[in-house]
């Protein structure tokens, strides 16, 4: 396998906006190829987590290996990576586009160039990717595939006339992709004979293998028994075995040598010893200094998580731990609850992040979790001078040391049709955005622009964007920087006891309503006692909002079905049974879904 | 010398002229033939008992109970044929306490005479209410006045313990119309009355009336409406002489149903005919619900037996406290560890203490009782009970 010719490898990605059809396509370039019959084919190949294929989202980079036979009549070797589409793990895509050399850019010949295509572009660029642009959905009644190949054109500004016009979906002109990907992408360069430097673009735990480290060989080559090195960690281990991916499996090889992507597993016994972006070299011959690696990114969003059953502590931290290998952006630290007993502070890119990451945990790692309300990281300039970042609400000092707060603002763009630009500027207005401007990409098409504040949009500011544009607008953000602003700790009274779970710090000018709205939620989740509960809302010491638990008066089973014992047991275990799944705070009991509940405030919108 | 063991049986009659509108009870309409064909079954299943199973034989039937569905529906010679049966299979105590039920209006002098031949002591009638619009809405088929037409009757025929079924808390009731029904029973003075609350019970046509977000639901007393309808129960009962003896349960001194008391108190008992639950040897089953199937089936009891369930002695215990607790004098401290070999206190003294502080149980002589409160909320409290223990 080391007589590889680097000229006949094809490292590439494929990019889009979320829905494009970056993932079918990938598909059909599979089966194209012959890795796979159609008859094994099953839908979406490279989103094998379970919970990419039921949100039809890819979360995590994927990578497989394929021949093409071209037109030419040579054999070429393409390495496939799929990245994820969505703004929140614009990481792992610009952790994919490290392994590659060039992209495919797939446009919805309806829909047109979005905001995601836009940015995710831009870091192909910033990669120094050659981009091939791909019409796809030219089936479709609404495709107009010329307007698009101008659009690209003009918004982009890549030469798009020649793009092929696909259909993913029904598998047409497939293999004008597969031979423009022979002549447009470039072939990877690097010296074999070099020292080893390898870029870890992501990694996976396995039971059997242990750390599976995903790499892009950029100098040299690595094979069995090579002594290797990370250089960030300064981790060494020996080499168990290299290979490439197939479809879904891991294919041993002899050696992995430059411009190769593929895997290495070594006698790695901890997960944080290979961190992704770090870069692989050989022990005994080492490279000069390691590649760039890739930028850290800092969590935008915090939230407590807690095992639902206490004992499970340990394993909520194995289970984060493991998803951190391959996820540098989840962060994570211990943290207590009086409510909630012993859990993590976890940090996150956004609130899709982190409903990924706790749908992983309770579905990979079977816990069941209880998550307190998003908060976002907040600056307390207390009156001494002293300046502390606030992740947690709790951890608020009392108002007297307070000289004032700042809260982080972002810089968005929403992407909107013009029917829809009045509802979206009334949505930001809702959320506190402060209008920049706008301008028409085209006729129809404009781009929003706005100053939001970052606690207003993690919520669901994305689903309301949806609604209210019937799922037209996109919406992109970078991070502004921190601004002055009223804010103030909303703390919730059950029972007269506050629970510091439910605890968040909210813009003072919506306590009330925000306030409001918990007290309603948590009456409808919180099951009557044999006494009558409370539940307020209070900023400080006063009361901005109240509702009552009734008292049960009565759970009587007046009859009791003759004889038959059986059935008045079953009863009885059912009431038992939900109340196992409950939070004692003080003599009352919380079911899990109380707190969680709080997320989803502004549903009925 | 084996000790003779005391056994209660009952005896399901699942058959009525029509089925009333709140009743999840296993019951139904069915044509003469079918419940010609059914007593015969019946009485085959009798048989068995007797053939397959000797430690039942050795045991003295201390109560029966032939409950419904409306065993009064029965022509008088079958319930002749059926307690013929039961007395040549199973040693009758000589003063077991019998029981049959019936709705007013399908008893006759004829029938009545019958069942004191067959050695039935105790009469159930399901009056109800004894308001006939309560009685409509309910869907009884009967009026009042036909009731104190079969209740007359069974005086005459010389029965001395009667018990009158109520149902309070049906819609549209008052606490006022409550108390006349309380009253006009009590002038007749039975020796039990059994007075429950209405439970909207998934599947019978209330649910689709009363249920939860149904029209009707607010036509439903509130919780404290029924709550006072209860208290209002026990205190003009009380001041009539009939003590509570159960959650739903009155009677005047020594007339409490010893049948039903057995279910409280765990004794054993074999139940014969569709539907019918047994515990005998600490396992619980039940007889198929399936009429076609059990008339296939009858005479092989490994057949229509189902949900066969040997009871842990965690399970035991449990079913101590929460059954032994629905009665007013509470369980017995000492009788929980001579039946268990372990204190109430050791399996659930945390609890205990925990429902005594909220003064929903307290211990009076020796026995844990539930207070006024802890009846109000008895399922929390007998949920507390279970799998609650450690050993």
């Amino acid at each position: 396998m080391a007589g590889i010719d680097q000229k006949k490898i094809r490292n590439f990605c494929i990019i889009a906006h979320i829905d494009h059809g970056k993932s079918t396509l990938a598909d059909r370039i599979i089966e194209k190829t012959g890795l796979l019959t159609s008859r094994e084919m099953q839908a979406q190949v490279l989103d094998n987590m379970e919970l990419e294929r039921e949100r039809g989202i890819t979360i995590k980079a994927q990578a497989v290996r394929i021949v093409y036979k071209a037109n030419d009549g040579e054999e070429y070797i393409f390495n496939l990576i799929d990245t994820p589409g969505h703004v929140d793990f614009n990481y792992e895509v610009s952790r994919s586009l490290a392994a590659c050399d060039g992209a495919i850019l797939v446009v919805d010949a309806a829909q047109g160039v979005e905001a995601q295509t836009l940015a995710n572009v831009y870091l192909a660029l910033d990669h120094d990717l050659d981009v091939m642009p791909v019409i796809n959905k030219i089936d479709l009644p609404s495709a107009e595939p010329q307007r698009v190949i101008d659009e690209i054109e003009d918004v982009i500004g890549i030469e798009a006339q020649d793009a092929p016009l696909i259909s993913a979906k029904v598998g047409l002109n497939i293999e004008d992709v597969l031979e423009q990907i022979v002549e447009k992408i470039p072939a990877p360069t690097g010296d074999v004979n070099a020292p080893l430097q390898a870029l870890i673009f992501d990694s996976v735990y396995d039971s059997y293998k242990g750390v599976i480290v995903f790499c892009r060989i950029k100098e040299g080559s690595v094979r069995k028994g090579t002594n290797m090195k990370m250089m960030a960690t300064g981790a060494t281990a020996e080499v168990v075995e290299v290979g490439y991916f197939g479809a879904g499996q891991f294919i041993p090889c002899d050696e992995l040598s430059a411009g190769m992507v593929g895997y290495i597993t070594a006698s790695l016994k901890n997960v944080k010893d290979t961190r992704v972006g770090d870069t692989i070299t050989d022990a005994d011959r080492p490279c000069e200094k390691p590649l760039p690696g890739y930028k850290k990114v800092l969590p935008m969003v915090y939230c407590g998580m807690y095992p639902a059953d206490g004992a499970k502590y340990q394993d909520l931290r194995d289970a984060l731990e493991k998803l951190q290998l391959n996820d540098a952006s989840l962060h994570f630290e211990p943290e207590t609850s009086i409510a909630l007993g012993f859990g993590f502070r976890c940090g996150f890119l956004g609130l899709l992040h982190l409903e990924i990451i706790q749908e992983r945990l309770e579905r990979e790692y079977n816990l069941d979790l209880v998550t307190t309300a998003p908060g976002v990281v907040y600056k307390v300039h207390k009156t001494n001078g002293e300046v502390i970042e606030l992740t947690n609400p709790s951890n608020l000092p009392e108002p007297t040391e307070i000289d004032y707060m700042e809260e982080p603002m972002v810089k968005a763009e929403i992407m909107v049709t013009s029917e829809f630009i009045g509802a979206i500027m009334d949505l930001c207005q809702e959320r506190r955005g402060i209008y920049q401007g706008m301008e028409y990409i085209e006729e129809t098409r404009a781009v929003l622009r706005y100053h939001l504040p970052l606690n207003e949009i993690i919520y669901d500011f994305f689903d309301a964007l949806k609604s209210r544009s019937r799922g037209y607008a996109s919406f992109d953000y970078e991070m502004l920087g921190y601004e002055k602003s009223e804010l103030v700790k909303l703390d919730i009274l059950i029972n007269k006891e506050e629970v510091d779970a439910l605890s968040f710090i909210v813009f003072s000018g919506s306590a009330y309503e925000r306030g409001r709205k918990m007290c309603e939620k948590l009456k409808d989740e919180i099951p009557r006692h044999l006494f009558e509960i409370p539940i307020q809302a209070a900023v400080g010491s006063k009361i901005i909002a109240r509702e009552t638990v009734k008292a049960v008066r009565k759970d009587v089973l007046a009859k009791c079905y003759g004889g038959d014992i059986s059935r008045k047991r079953k009863l009885l275990e059912k009431q038992k049974e939900g109340k196992k799944r409950m939070r004692q705070i003080g003599n009352v009991e919380i079911p899990q879904k109380a707190f969680m509940s709080v997320l989803k405030l502004d549903e009925k919108k | 010398m084996r000790r003779n063991k005391e056994l209660e049986i009952y005896i399901h009659i699942p058959f009525c002229v029509k089925k009333c509108d709140y009743c999840d009870f296993l019951s139904g309409s069915q044509d003469e033939a079918t419940r010609k064909i059914y007593v015969e079954k019946l009485i085959e299943e009798i048989r068995t008992h007797n053939k397959r199973n000797r430690s039942i034989h050795n045991e003295k039937v201390i109560t029966v109970f032939l409950g419904g569905g409306t065993p009064s529906i029965l022509e008088k010679n079958q319930i002749t044929a059926i307690f013929d049966a039961l007395r040549e299979n199973f040693d009758v105590a000589e003063d077991a306490e019998i029981t049959i039920e019936a709705n007013p209006g399908t008893v006759t002098a004829e029938k009545l005479q019958a069942y004191k031949k067959c050695g039935i002591n105790r009469i159930s009638f399901g009056l109800q209410s004894t308001n006939n619009e309560e009685l409509n809405l309910l869907g009884r088929i009967h009026t009042y006045e036909e009731f104190l037409e079969s209740y007359q009757l069974a005086r005459a025929c010389g029965f001395n313990n009667i018990n009158v079924d109520l149902i309070s808390a049906i819609p549209k009731q008052t606490v006022a119309s409550w108390e006349e029904t309380l009253k006009k029973v009590i002038v007749l003075e039975p020796e039990h009355i059994s007075a429950y609350s209405l439970i909207v019970e998934e599947g019978t046509p209330f649910a689709k009336l009363y249920g939860e977000g149904c029209p009707g639901e607010h036509d439903l007393p509130s919780e404290e409406e029924e709550r006072a309808i209860y208290y209002r129960t026990e205190e003009l009962l009380e001041k009539a002489g009939y003590h509570r003896y159960e959650i739903s349960n009155y009677a005047k001194k020594g007339k409490e149903c010893r049948h039903n008391l057995g279910y409280w108190e765990r004794k054993e008992y074999l139940g014969i005919g569709l539907g019918a639950a047994s515990l005998i040897n600490n396992t619980r089953y039940k007889n198929t619900d399936d009429l076609l199937y059990y008339m296939e089936h009858a005479s092989d009891l490994s057949a229509i037996q189902e949900n066969v369930e040997k009871l842990s002695l965690e399970e035991q215990m449990e079913e101590f406290m929460f059954l032994g607790l629905r009665k007013m004098e509470g369980v017995s401290v000492d009788e929980f560890e001579n039946t268990f070999g372990k204190t109430m206190e050791e399996c659930y003294g945390e609890q205990i203490q925990s429902l005594v502080q909220q003064e929903l149980l307290k211990q009076k002589n020796g026995r844990l009782l539930l207070t006024k409160q802890g009846i109000d909320v008895s399922n929390y409290v007998f949920g507390e009970f279970l799998m609650a223990c450690q050993y």
